[in-house]
């Protein structure tokens, strides 16, 4: 019940291709991270869209194996 | 979803205007992110149901399916759903839960 943070950049970029991500593992366990993704697709979207954008591209490991990760979006 | 659940579900939030789906109880949280925006909550002193998720498994899957939302906690305010955990450290961060909350005529208490 573990995911890499690579593993986590690359379904994120998958989806959103210009987007920046800054991922970070809080907890050095794999299972805790922060996101801050930074995307033009976010444009006129609120923040629950946005934030479902990132889990959508996460399809379907949030809440499963990616235990936690706290979502910050910028346009 | 079954439609037991799916109706719990809509009369929490029909009867609450304030309703937190969290893990745990607003007194005893069992996890960091519920426990940020029920205090949250508390320090804005509003008025909110607390409905624990983990007394019941198909409540805790299906708030996920309700509201198309992976992760728990999610807050509802007036029937609609405002978010989880980062969208409301951002928002009462910036000022913008606060403006909801009078917007949506919900009593909370204001800085001195």
């Amino acid at each position: 019940m573990a995911m890499d943070l690579n593993e986590i950049e690359k379904l994120i970029k998958e989806s959103m291709p210009d987007a920046k991500i800054e991922i970070q593992d809080l907890a050095g366990d794999g299972n805790h991270y922060s996101a801050t993704v930074t995307s033009s697709t976010f444009a006129g979207k609120s923040k629950i869209e946005q934030h479902k954008m990132v889990y959508n591209s996460l399809k379907g490991k949030m809440g499963n194996e990616l235990h936690a990760l706290a979502i910050k979006t910028k346009e | 979803m079954n439609q037991q659940i799916n109706d719990l579900i809509s009369k929490e939030i029909e009867n609450n205007e304030v309703c937190l789906f969290m893990k745990g109880t607003p007194d005893a949280p069992q996890c960091g992110f519920s426990m940020a925006v029920s205090n949250m909550l508390k320090i804005l002193e509003v008025n909110f149901k607390g409905v624990n998720v983990l007394e019941d498994e198909k409540l805790r899957q299906g708030i996920k399916e309700f509201s198309d939302w992976p992760t728990i906690p999610q807050l509802y305010i007036k029937k609609e759903f405002v978010g989880g955990c980062d969208i409301l450290k951002e928002m009462y961060e910036n000022g913008e839960l606060t403006k909801l909350l009078e917007g949506k005529n919900i009593n909370f208490k204001k800085k001195n």
